[in-house]
């Protein structure tokens, strides 16, 4: 018998649109002021304007963030929220983590529930690591014995043992979120409600979060789990609940709910090298000749793969003749560094005419660079003008591994791996 | 695990909540976050300064120093009797600890916002806080003010009248003084959620609401047409009667005492009911 822990019942919440009034008490007054004066000298105007207007106002005034959602969750469910931005993730957070309260509906919560919008909430830059870990862990309703029952834990998971008399303004940017997540993975709650944490730190640091969630759902917790990294979802979930400008549109199984997403046509299906580009948004550009899909020879990378696209063209004014043509991209790591550049002119394809029937296809043979999401630009000039510029990148994954058969790849820091030799030199 | 905040009954998240008894029972569960923040907001102050916690009655001293030498050696203000110092450094300590709770509290929203945004504690935490940890401060400046007083007051004229039973009064009139900040700290950080004005007006209000107050001046010495509009101001009773627990002066008249309690118990029970209504919501505006 599974128990129940956390129920849900039609949720909604609307936002007043706009200004929430006209910022100061002294207009405010005089809009009220105005409104009594208007009502008392001309009341058939403001019954006629009362009738007209409440529908059509309210309508354009309110946005409804969350409407009529419901689900429940019982002992040990892992579930993904997942819907692309505005969708109403992190409103139902909001509201299941109570720092807002809902239009309508309710949220019954059986047992402790923590959340975790943010590692490092109210840490105070002049108190030291010690301090701060006590003040985090009240803050994220912790009691005092426990916190110091699990201290000397906290600081071995943190790292940052040496320094934890040191004020926390002193810290490298690294050592605060790893003391922060060190608190907050040290709550037992219930149930756990996390938003994106795993988004910061470097992906060593974010593997390990990523890792002691597991952990924590593994034991039986319940845990509702928010992010844009589906494939983190994917892993850890095993229900989800996919959400579309507010509505609900599934709930239950995850891999059905993560399917319908990517039919959906927001997020990227990264197990299909095919990318269909059309509904991408665009940059300024004439739009005349599009790129319409950029194929990759394979799903996903390791290091020092053949690395090919091949990019298919979509001409929209037929008989129209493109000369020149410049096929330009750059792959971007996730901090935006530009990290390769080329274009066909490069290697040497100049003078290149648009033929309906052409593939133009790119590779390298040996992509050096270590493992990570990376983002690909690209862009299209012919005749000397911008045809397409995509505004959203294409991404694709390189996935653990090394250029040189090492057992750790964790451990090879650099951004790129080209290929290298080491020797011993002996002078006899 | 039995040490974690928790509780048996399920908790309801609906935009119903209000203030209740389990609101006080939940406060109570988060002591150990009441502590904390208290310490935070005494020692984060001092860290890096070389004087450290000895700011705490830095100053008081100059400020009483400041207010003997204009009140009483430039306007020959009268001090029923009271030594000078005396009298000024009770009204500077006992005002700085309403001014300071009053404001800290006003930015109860505004200044958390970006905790309050992220993480569901009861909201009323921080204004408790706030009142603990400037009372610490107070007893500091207080133990001071006792030392100065076992000096100068016994040969003061006044001390031949001075029955020291008046002192069991004094938690009364600190409580008096917490509850009426508290209050009104509420109140005006409720509206500031929504109107920034109000937090300028008390920036420079409290300043000016000092000399309405008879802070610096005994309510004796001020006309008595003119008279009604300080005692009008419920603190004016209150510092009264802090002069009559330390130094015997005449308590204040019945109806300014009875009006500065009944003022101070409405605005009390208006703010909570203010705050907790507001607080819900309070971060889709601030």
């Amino acid at each position: 018998m599974t128990k129940r822990v956390l129920e849900v019942n039609n949720l909604s919440k609307s936002y007043k649109l706009g200004l929430i009034n006209t910022g100061s008490l002294v207009n405010d007054l005089g809009e009220y002021y105005r409104r009594l004066t208007k009502r008392g000298y001309n009341p058939g105007q403001i019954e006629l304007s009362a009738k007209a207007k409440p529908a059509e106002e309210s309508k354009k005034k309110y946005h409804q963030a969350l409407n009529d959602v419901s689900f429940t969750l019982n002992e040990g469910d892992v579930l993904g929220v997942i819907g692309k931005n505005g969708a109403g993730k992190s409103t139902l957070l909001k509201i299941l983590s109570r720092v807002t309260t809902p239009t309508s509906g309710e949220v019954r919560i059986y047992g402790r529930l923590a959340s975790l919008l943010e590692v490092g909430t109210g840490f105070h830059p002049e108190l030291t690591g010690r301090e701060n870990v006590f003040m985090n862990g009240a803050i994220l309703g912790m009691r005092k014995a426990e916190i110091t029952k699990k201290f000397d834990e906290i600081i071995a998971f943190s790292g940052v043992g040496q320094y934890i008399d040191t004020p926390v303004k002193r810290y490298s940017s690294g050592m605060y979120v790893r003391l922060a997540f060190a608190v907050a993975s040290h709550l037992e709650p219930e149930i756990l409600i996390v938003d994106e944490v795993l988004a910061v730190g470097d992906s060593a640091f974010q593997k390990k979060c990523l890792d002691r969630m597991m952990e924590v759902s593994r034991s039986g917790r319940t845990v509702l789990f928010v992010s844009h990294n589906l494939s983190a979802v994917k892993q850890l979930c095993n229900r989800g609940l996919f959400l579309r400008s507010g509505t609900s549109i599934f709930e239950g199984d995850i891999d059905k709910a993560l399917s319908l997403y990517y039919e959906d046509g927001v997020a990227t299906d990264f197990s299909n090298p095919v990318r269909d580009i059309r509904p991408f948004a665009r940059k300024e550009c004439l739009g005349n000749l599009t790129i319409s899909t950029i194929t990759f020879n394979k799903a996903s990378f390791v290091v020092g793969d053949n690395w090919e696209i091949e990019i298919k063209l979509e001409n929209h004014k037929p008989g129209k003749e493109y000369k020149d043509l410049l096929l330009d991209f750059a792959i971007h790591d996730r901090y935006d560094n530009k990290l390769i550049h080329l274009t066909n002119i490069f290697l040497g394809a100049d003078r290149l005419s648009f033929q309906p029937s052409d593939v133009y296809k790119f590779s390298i043979p040996s992509i050096d660079l270590s493992p990570d999401r990376y983002n690909l630009f690209m862009s299209l000039r012919a005749n000397e003008e911008i045809e397409d510029w995509i505004g959203e990148p294409v991404q694709f994954d390189i996935i653990e591994s090394n250029n040189y058969g090492f057992s750790n790849s964790s451990l090879i820091r650099g951004m790129s791996q080209p290929k290298a030799k080491f020797q011993v030199i002996q002078n006899a | 695990m039995s040490n974690h905040i928790s509780s048996s009954a399920p908790t309801i998240i609906s935009n119903k909540r209000s203030f209740s008894l389990a609101t006080l029972r939940e406060l109570w569960q988060y002591r150990d976050l009441i502590r904390v923040f208290v310490y935070r907001d005494l020692v984060s102050i001092y860290k890096q300064t070389v004087l450290g916690p000895f700011w705490f009655v830095i100053q008081p001293i100059i400020t009483t120093l400041t207010f003997t030498i204009i009140f009483e050696k430039v306007a020959k203000l009268p001090t029923e009797g009271i030594p000078s110092m005396l009298f000024y450094m009770s009204g500077i300590i006992f005002w700085s600890y309403f001014a300071e709770c009053l404001t800290k509290i006003s930015n109860t929203f505004v200044q958390n916002a970006n905790l309050f945004s992220k993480v569901y504690f009861p909201r009323l935490v921080v204004p408790i806080s706030q009142i603990i940890s400037n009372f610490i401060k107070f007893s500091i400046q207080f133990g001071l003010f006792t030392i100065l007083y076992l000096f100068m007051f016994p040969g003061s004229e006044r001390a031949s009248s001075y029955n020291a039973l008046n002192l069991l009064l004094l938690p009364v009139v600190l409580f008096a003084f917490a509850l009426l900040s508290f209050s009104l700290g509420l109140i005006v950080s409720s509206i500031t959620i929504k109107y920034r004005d109000v937090a300028f007006l008390i920036q420079f209000g409290i300043q000016l609401l000092m000399y309405g107050s008879a802070v610096i001046y005994p309510i004796t010495t001020v006309p008595v047409k003119y008279r009604i509009f300080i005692e009008l101001n419920p603190l004016t009773g209150i510092f009264e009667t802090v002069r009559f627990t330390l130094f015997g002066t005449p308590m204040p008249e019945l109806w300014v005492l009875l009006y500065s309690i009944g003022f101070t118990l409405v605005s009390t029970l208006f703010a909570i009911s203010l705050f907790s209504k507001v607080e819900k919501n309070s971060m889709d505006i601030v």
